[in-house]
């Protein structure tokens, strides 16, 4: 099995480890991800702005690259996963935003959404199947337990997400089980980690994460797990004694015995 | 001016803002309102009763966290992040208004900070 793969700006730098583990592991479980030849940064943010194409044009060209080759695109990332998402949602059910883009990028034939996207979780899920994924792993994190963090941007808004249910998710806890590990519930596991607003507020984003971290750990989490390298950062940078935070590819790598050294 | 202003803010966000029967949900949804000086709720009000200039110089335009928590739980699909981001675009698309700039950036860097911050950063408050 072959996918197109869309990694984005932060897991060629201080995400590395998210994209690294994800590749290994796919190896173990039976697929490839192909790196897509040309990317551009998503833009991080989805424009929800009804009037902004430029900003749409960089997942555009993403999505119709896939087209091409005639393959899903995956994702790792939950930001770049929501923008190409929603981007690709645009583009099939927007016949202003579509018109205005192939016109733009004078595409032919015109691009219409038919790309599927696919986060690498949906990946495991709909394609290998959890089962197949447990038979799989080497090293059970057996009585460990994990608090699945969801954030916002994988779930919200599930019209256009399709992910999971939005206020009662459960990819991230099947995964943990299919790792060997035990899921923690915590009721703040989509709630916002305070994002980009730690840029210029530190203080801010700090209020958001601790509340995040503190409920996580009541519920009995040693530590969490997340898709989102910015989620990571403000889950550990921004607060005071709070768990470890991991990328959800480490502990499958780890689980499936090829961890990089 | 005002009903020009009116008519922009619906029209970038595609908001149709007399769907809105105030029952409050985005603001009790919100993870960030009390860092608001206007809640989500109110948004669709005041662009609705003209009240623009308000909510151009609020600062809560910035801390909107675009979690599409509202997005999520209106009940009528109102989408008030939707109106936020068009107010915030209403101001910095104007020259001079950026809300951040890119000197500003390497005094806010640390070692693990992901280049998904700065990018969304320079997204939400800056042309």
């Amino acid at each position: 099995m072959k996918f197109q793969y869309f990694p984005g700006c932060t897991l060629k730098t201080k995400g590395v480890r998210l994209d690294a583990c994800a590749r290994t592991a796919a190896l173990a479980l039976g697929f490839t991800l192909e790196e897509l030849p040309e990317w551009q940064c998503c833009g991080a943010v989805y424009p929800m702005a009804r009037d902004e194409i430029a900003t749409r044009l960089s997942s555009v060209r993403a999505l119709m690259a896939a087209r091409e080759v005639g393959e899903p695109l995956v994702t790792l990332c939950s930001a770049c996963h929501h923008v190409i998402k929603r981007v690709n949602g645009d583009m099939k059910h927007d016949a202003d935003i579509r018109a205005k883009v192939n016109n733009y990028l004078k595409l032919d034939p015109p691009y219409a959404g038919e790309t599927e996207v696919l986060h690498y979780l949906e990946v495991l899920r709909d394609k290998i199947g959890w089962e197949n994924v447990k038979a799989a792993v080497k090293n059970p994190l057996t009585g460990v337990k994990i608090g699945a963090y969801y954030g916002c941007l994988l779930l919200r808004p599930s019209r256009e997400m399709c992910f999971d249910d939005p206020e009662n998710p459960s990819i991230l806890e099947d995964f943990i089980r299919a790792i060997g590990a035990e899921p923690v519930y915590y009721g703040l596991r989509n709630e916002c980690c305070g994002g980009y607003t730690t840029i210029e507020n530190r203080q801010y984003a700090h209020k958001q994460a601790q509340r995040i971290a503190d409920n996580a750990k009541t519920a009995g989490a040693e530590c969490l797990i997340t898709a989102c390298p910015l989620c990571l950062y403000n889950l550990t940078q921004n607060t005071d004694g709070g768990l470890p935070v991991r990328y959800f590819t480490e502990l499958l790598a780890q689980a499936l015995g090829v961890e990089e050294a | 001016m005002e009903q020009n202003m009116m008519d922009t803010i619906a029209r970038i966000s595609g908001v149709n803002l007399r769907r809105c029967m105030r029952c409050g949900k985005c603001t009790a949804s919100c993870p960030a309102f009390d860092e608001m000086e206007y809640h989500p709720h109110q948004f669709v009000s005041m662009v609705e009763n003209g009240r623009i200039d308000e909510l151009l110089a609020s600062q809560g335009i910035y801390t909107c966290l675009s979690c599409f928590a509202c997005v999520e739980r209106c009940p009528r699909n109102v989408e008030p992040a939707k109106l936020i981001e068009a107010v915030r675009l209403a101001v910095i698309r104007k020259q001079g208004e950026n809300h951040l700039h890119a000197e500003q950036i390497p005094a806010m860097l640390d070692d693990e900070l992901p280049q998904q911050a700065i990018v969304s950063a320079f997204r939400k408050y800056k042309r």
